[in-house]
C-alpha cells in the first residue's frame, strides 16, 4: 500500500512539473516580445540579454505610437484599418453565414448536401495558392470599374468575410439545428412574419453560437498578414497593424525595441479579447477545422 | 431526407448533432405561387454566400488554371498585352526545374517533420492535462491557446528576434549550456542562412503554435472515453502502456486522423512565417513552395505571374486531395448530412 501511495506521489508532482514546463513553454515568446518592449536600447543591443530587464522604459511605446518610425503614418491610422476590416468582415460574414446555415438546417433542397461538400471542401483551399489570381482578378475589377481596389481595404475585406464564411455556416448550421421547429411554429401560428420570426426567435436562441462562430473570423482577421500586405503594401495610409509591423525593418538597422512594442500592441489586445471569451471558444474549438 | 450513418467510432470532437428537422411544419395552403415561394427560400438564404464564395474562392482557382497555361506579366495584367496560350511550357519547365523539385522536397520534409512533432508534444501534453486537477487543468488549456491565439507574424517576429545572432538569446543560452550536451562555439552562429538550421526555427515557430490545438483537441477525446473500459482494462492486468495502445489510441483514431489531416493542410500552406524568418526573396536555398510560387509572381522581374500560378495549381492540386480524405472522414462519421 505505501508503495503505491509514494507511487500515486510522484507521478503528481511529476505531472504538475510537466504542467510548469509547458506553460513556460507555451508563455515565453510572449513574455518575451514584452520584455523586450520594454527595455531600453542599452539592454536590448547586447551580448549578454537578462531574463528580466533590470530597467524599465516606454521609450519604444512612445516611439511606435508617435508614429515616427514609418513615414507619414501614425500608429493609429493603422490600428483603426485594423478595426475596420476585423469588424466589417466578422459582421458581413457572420450574417450572410446566418441565413445560409437557416437555409442548410431548415430546409430541404437538391442541392444541399452539394453545398455542404462545397463548404468543406472550399474551406482548405489555400489562400496563400490564390493570391496571385486575387491580385490580378482585383487589379483587373479595380480597372474595369476606375476604382482602386488594391490599396483599399474593401478589398481586404472582401477577402476576410469569404475565407470566414465556410467554418461560420458550418458551426451556424448546428446552433440553428438545436433550436425546436416547435417554437418558429407556435409563433407562426401567431401570426408573426418570418422575418419577425428569424429576428425575434432565431437570432436570440442563436446568438450565443454567432458570437463563438465569430470568435475564428474575428481572430483571423485581426491576425491576417499575406493578403493585407499584397493588397496594401504600396499605400501605407491604409495598412493594418500586421502589415505595419513588416515596415518596421530597417534596411541597416533593426529597432527590436520599437518592433516588439508594436508587436505588444497587436498581440495583448487579442490574448486579452481570447482570455474574455475562451468559455464561448471551448465550444466551438472541438468542431475541427478552425485556423484559417 | 438526410441519413447520418452515426457510426460508433464517431471522433468526440464532434459538433452537437443537429437534429432530424427536414423543412419546417406543412406549407400553409395558398397556392402555386406560396408553394413555388418556399421552394425558393433556401437558394435566396445561400445567395449571398454562394455568390462571395464562387467570387471570391471557386472562380480564381478557374482563373489560376487559366493563368497557368498562358504568358502572364504585367503588361497582361494592365491589359497592355493580349496572353498567349503556351502549351503548357509552365508545367514542363516546372517538370525539369532542379530548383523546383528541391523546393517540392522541401516543403513535403519540412511539413512532415511539423506535423510528426505537433502530433507527438500535442498528445503528450494531452495525456498530461488529463491527469491534472481540474482547476490546473483549465489554467494549462487557457496558457496554451494563448499561444494560439498570438499573431502569427508576431510569432515569427519574437522568434526570428530569439535567434539574432548578435544580439539573440539563443546563443548566449546555448553558450553558456555545458559543450558535451550542444556542442561549442555558438556564438555569432547565424540561424537564418543555411536550411537545416533555417527550418529548425521555422519548425519550432509553427510547432509553438499548432501544439496547443492537438492538446486541447485531444484532451477533450481522452476525457470523451468512457471509465468503464480503463476499469475492464485495471481489472485484466493491464499495464499503463498497454493500456494507452489498446484502449486509448483506438478509441482516438479517427480524432487522430482528423488532426493529422488538417495540420498537414496547414502546415503546407507555411507563408507568413519564412517571409518574416527570411526577411525577403534573396535566399533561395531556404524556399518553400508558396513561397516560391509568390516570388515568382510579386518578387521577380518581370512578375512571372504565370509561372507562379502552375506552382499554385500544384499547390492546390496537392491540398485538395488531402482535403478529399478529410471530407471522407468527415462523411464517414456521419458530419455531412
Amino acid at each position: 500500500m505505501n508503495v503505491y501511495r509514494l507511487r500515486h506521489i510522484l507521478g503528481q508532482v511529476g505531472a504538475y512539473t510537466g504542467a510548469v514546463a509547458v506553460m513556460i513553454f507555451a508563455l515565453f515568446p510572449v513574455y518575451w516580445i514584452l520584455s523586450t518592449a520594454l527595455k531600453p536600447n542599452s539592454e536590448i543591443f547586447t551580448r549578454e540579454p537578462s531574463l528580466i530587464p533590470r530597467e524599465l522604459t516606454l521609450e519604444h511605446f512612445q516611439r511606435v505610437l508617435s508614429g515616427v518610425l514609418i513615414p507619414e503614418t501614425t500608429f493609429w491610422s493603422f490600428l483603426g484599418n485594423s478595426l475596420i476590416v476585423t469588424l466589417g468582415s466578422v459582421a458581413v460574414a457572420a450574417l450572410f453565414a446566418m441565413l445560409a446555415a437557416m437555409a442548410v438546417a431548415r430546409f430541404k433542397f437538391k442541392l444541399r448536401t452539394a453545398f455542404i461538400l462545397l463548404l468543406l471542401l472550399i474551406q482548405m483551399v489555400p489562400v496563400e495558392a490564390l493570391i496571385i489570381t486575387l491580385f490580378v482578378n482585383f487589379h483587373s475589377v479595380g480597372q474595369a470599374l476606375d476604382i482602386s481596389l488594391l490599396g483599399n481595404l474593401s478589398s481586404v475585406i472582401i477577402v476576410y468575410t469569404t475565407v470566414a464564411l465556410p467554418i461560420t455556416i458550418l458551426m451556424m448550421r448546428s446552433f440553428v439545428a438545436a433550436v425546436p421547429p416547435e417554437l418558429e411554429e407556435a409563433a407562426a401560428i401567431d401570426g408573426a412574419s418570418r422575418w419577425t420570426i428569424f429576428w425575434r426567435v432565431m437570432m436570440p436562441l442563436v446568438a450565443p453560437g454567432l458570437v463563438a462562430a465569430s470568435i475564428f473570423a474575428f481572430i483571423t482577421a485581426w491576425n491576417e498578414f499575406l493578403v493585407a500586405y499584397t493588397f496594401l503594401q504600396n499605400s501605407s495610409g491604409s495598412y493594418t497593424l500586421p502589415v505595419s509591423l513588416r515596415f518596421y525593418f530597417g534596411r541597416v538597422t533593426t529597432e527590436w525595441g520599437a518592433i516588439m512594442a508594436a508587436s505588444t500592441l497587436l498581440t495583448v489586445p487579442v490574448m486579452l479579447f481570447f482570455l474574455f471569451v475562451q468559455r464561448r471558444l471551448v465550444a466551438g474549438l472541438t468542431l475541427g477545422a478552425v485556423k484559417g | 431526407m438526410r441519413k447520418g450513418r452515426v457510426t460508433g467510432d464517431r471522433a468526440p470532437a464532434a459538433d452537437p448533432r443537429d437534429r432530424a428537422s427536414g423543412g419546417r411544419a406543412k406549407p400553409a395552403p395558398g397556392g402555386r405561387g406560396l408553394a413555388r415561394r418556399r421552394r425558393l427560400t433556401p437558394y435566396a438564404l445561400l445567395a449571398p454566400s454562394f455568390t462571395l464564395l464562387v467570387v471570391v474562392l471557386v472562380w480564381p482557382i478557374v482563373h489560376m488554371v487559366w493563368m497557368s497555361l498562358h504568358r502572364y506579366s504585367l503588361p497582361e495584367v494592365t491589359g497592355a498585352r493580349e496572353p498567349e496560350w503556351n502549351n503548357f511550357q509552365h508545367y514542363l519547365f516546372i517538370l525539369t526545374d532542379e530548383r523546383f523539385w528541391t523546393i517540392f522536397r522541401n516543403t513535403v520534409l519540412v511539413c512532415l517533420l511539423m506535423v510528426f512533432i505537433t502530433m507527438v508534444l500535442g498528445t503528450l501534453v494531452g495525456l498530461l492535462m488529463n491527469r491534472l486537477p481540474n482547476w490546473l487543468q483549465a489554467t494549462v488549456g487557457t496558457t496554451l491557446m494563448l499561444a494560439w491565439a498570438t499573431p502569427i507574424i508576431s510569432a515569427a517576429i519574437v522568434h526570428r528576434w530569439m535567434f539574432d545572432s548578435r544580439y539573440g538569446l539563443v546563443n548566449p543560452v546555448l553558450d553558456a549550456l555545458p559543450n558535451w550536451l550542444v556542442g561549442s562555439n555558438w556564438s555569432d552562429f547565424n540561424w537564418l542562412n543555411d536550411p537545416v538550421p533555417f527550418f529548425s526555427v521555422l519548425i519550432l515557430t509553427v510547432v509553438w503554435q499548432a501544439f496547443p490545438f492537438v492538446a486541447v483537441t485531444v484532451l477533450a477525446g481522452l476525457k470523451s472515453v468512457p471509465n468503464e473500459l480503463y476499469e475492464a482494462a485495471r481489472v485484466d492486468g493491464a499495464s499503463r502502456w498497454q493500456t494507452f495502445w489498446r484502449v486509448t489510441v483506438p478509441i482516438l483514431r479517427p480524432l487522430f486522423a482528423l488532426l493529422i489531416v488538417l495540420q498537414v493542410i496547414w502546415d503546407f500552406r507555411i507563408f507568413t512565417q519564412l517571409f518574416i524568418l527570411a526577411g525577403g526573396f534573396s535566399n533561395r536555398e531556404i524556399f518553400l513552395l508558396p513561397y516560391y510560387a509568390y516570388q515568382l509572381g510579386f518578387a521577380s522581374t518581370p512578375q512571372n505571374y504565370g509561372m507562379g500560378s502552375a506552382i499554385s495549381v500544384v499547390m492546390t492540386v496537392l491540398v485538395l486531395g488531402i482535403t478529399a480524405y478529410y471530407i471522407r472522414i468527415m462523411v464517414r462519421q456521419g458530419e455531412v448530412r
